[in-house]
């Protein structure tokens, strides 16, 4: 079963370098115990571009979909059996990047 | 066997095994849906067939066959014995964790499934009195006062997620169990609270049918986690709580107040059992178990049935055991209570000054103006006392409880 760990950013600021480390430990922990399957930090919303290709043409925005305090600062898709499992490792991954988490299961 | 006593069987066999039914066939199966569809129709099977044939002498068993048949004509209707039903399964440990020194019981696990934190604590009340109390859907919308769709389809909702996000169906690590646990008793000292104080303008002021159910529930896990102090101490409350119920409301509708209840219409067998639990618990305590909560306010409700009335009550062993209560709960409401014990120790005017320095955080909660009121009016302080009873009044959601309170206010000079 997998999970998205979406990170949710709701204060000012990147990462820190302690938070960096954290979140490097955490990961070798996902990878050492089989429960890593992809991760990664996103650039800011600012960067973002919006595609609608629903109609004839690709309408083409600047800027995020929504425009929120909160955001998605990165992610983690793991592996883990059940959601006690998924909740436990999101516990962790919180405090190592110091932020709040969403777990979600994929379908 | 008369139409009257078979009734009472199938109720009986309801009670007994309605969880264990489910529960088997939860773990059979790996969905919630289908045992709990299952056993609706062998109970109601049971209904249609033992008046006619007797009641088998395995109720249980039969139950669990009947429900097993019916789950797995489902599951062949549907078609649903496909790779992607089996992925669906939900997943369990045959294993029950060792240090858990319980028995190991499906309803537990059931139990923990149902109360698990993913889910909101309105979906964990529903759920638990559905799967493992068996109420009927309308039986749990009545007594949550929402509609029977609302209600359905927040047992469904629940359902899906326990489903679709894996909420497994295990009895928690021991280093999760007490926490876990908590959060059970969480949910059934909600559904007792809700009988015991019951809310809304047309309800009845206690709800017997919900604080008899949370107190079968609480026994049940009593039974599974028998040297669990907590469950023992939350069991103990309620039923010391219960044991007052007839002399809390008199006969008009009007809420009787621990000074003024006839001590006489308690409950002796109910105190009696608690009493026994809280000895239980305090032994344990002089061993060096330190108690949670529910096991203080036990003790505490201990010493309010161990008095013959209200001037006898030994307040200073009511505010020491506030005391430590306070400790472990900063809540404002365990200080709104410590404070009404502060009064009848040290008087009115000692309480109040207790009472008020609570105001910022309890200015919307009725029963802290009912305080204040009760002590303003003890104090003389008539105007006053009027003014917090017309806000208790406003802020009060339980008819016995307005009741009182306006009557109270109506016999101030």
């Amino acid at each position: 079963m997998q999970y998205l760990i979406s990170v949710i950013h709701d204060q000012a600021g990147l990462a820190t370098p302690e938070e960096d480390a954290a979140i490097d430990v955490f990961n070798e922990r996902l990878q050492a115990e089989g429960n890593w399957v992809f991760a990664g930090g996103l650039a800011s919303p600012d960067t973002a571009t919006i595609i609608d290709n629903r109609g004839e043409e690709a309408l083409v925005t600047d800027g995020p979909f929504i425009e929120s305090k909160e955001y998605l600062a990165g992610f983690w898709i793991i592996e883990a059996p059940d959601l006690d499992v998924a909740l436990a490792l999101a516990t962790e991954g919180s405090k190592a990047c110091n932020r709040k988490i969403e777990v979600r299961p994929f379908q | 066997m008369n139409v009257a006593d078979l009734e009472q069987a199938i109720i009986r066999v309801h009670h007994e095994e309605w969880a264990r039914v489910v529960a088997s066939l939860t773990r059979r199966f790996g969905d919630l849906d289908v045992a709990e569809e299952a056993a609706a129709e062998a109970f109601a099977t049971a209904v249609e067939r033992w008046p006619a044939e007797g009641v088998p002498p395995n109720p249980g068993a039969w139950l669990t066959t009947t429900a097993n048949r019916k789950a797995i004509d489902r599951i062949r209707r549907e078609n649903k014995r496909d790779d992607k039903h089996k992925e669906a399964q939900m997943v369990y440990d045959d294993d029950p964790p060792e240090p858990l020194g319980a028995v190991d019981d499906d309803r537990l696990r059931l139990i923990f499934t149902c109360c698990h934190p993913a889910l909101a604590m309105q979906a964990r009340l529903a759920l638990t009195l559905r799967m493992v109390g068996g109420l009927t859907v309308p039986e749990i919308a009545r007594a949550f006062l929402v509609t029977e769709s609302a209600m359905g389809q927040r047992i469904t909702r629940a359902k899906a997620k326990i489903k679709a996000a894996r909420i497994p169906y295990r009895v928690p690590s021991a280093e999760d169990l007490p926490a876990r646990v908590t959060g059970v008793l969480a949910v059934l000292f909600l559904v007792f609270n809700e009988g015991y104080l019951a809310t809304g303008p047309d309800t009845d002021p206690v709800r017997h049918d919900l604080t008899a159910e949370a107190i079968r529930l609480t026994r049940l896990i009593r039974g599974l986690l028998p040297d669990d102090g907590e469950v023992a101490g939350l069991l103990a409350l309620m039923l010391l709580t219960e044991a007052r119920r007839t002399a809390r409301v008199s006969g008009s509708g009007e809420l009787v107040p621990l000074a003024e209840q006839d001590r006489g219409a308690w409950d002796a067998t109910l105190i009696a059992e608690g009493h026994r639990l809280v000895r239980e618990r305090l032994a344990a305590a002089a061993a060096g178990v330190a108690p949670g909560r529910y096991q203080i306010l036990a003790t505490i409700n201990a010493v309010y049935t161990s008095a013959r009335d209200m001037r006898d009550t030994d307040w200073s062993q009511v505010l020491a055991l506030y005391d430590q209560l306070v400790r472990l709960d900063p809540s404002p409401i365990i200080a709104l209570n410590r404070a009404i014990a502060v009064a009848e120790l040290d008087g009115p005017e000692v309480g109040l000054a207790a009472v008020d320095r609570l105001e910022h955080r309890l200015a919307a909660y009725h029963a802290y103006h009912a305080t204040r009121a009760d002590l303003l009016r003890r104090l003389g302080r008539s105007q006053q006392s009027r003014a917090a009873y017309d806000k208790a009044i406003e802020l009060a959601g339980n008819t016995a409880e307005t009741a009182y309170l306006t009557r109270r206010r109506d016999q101030l000079r």
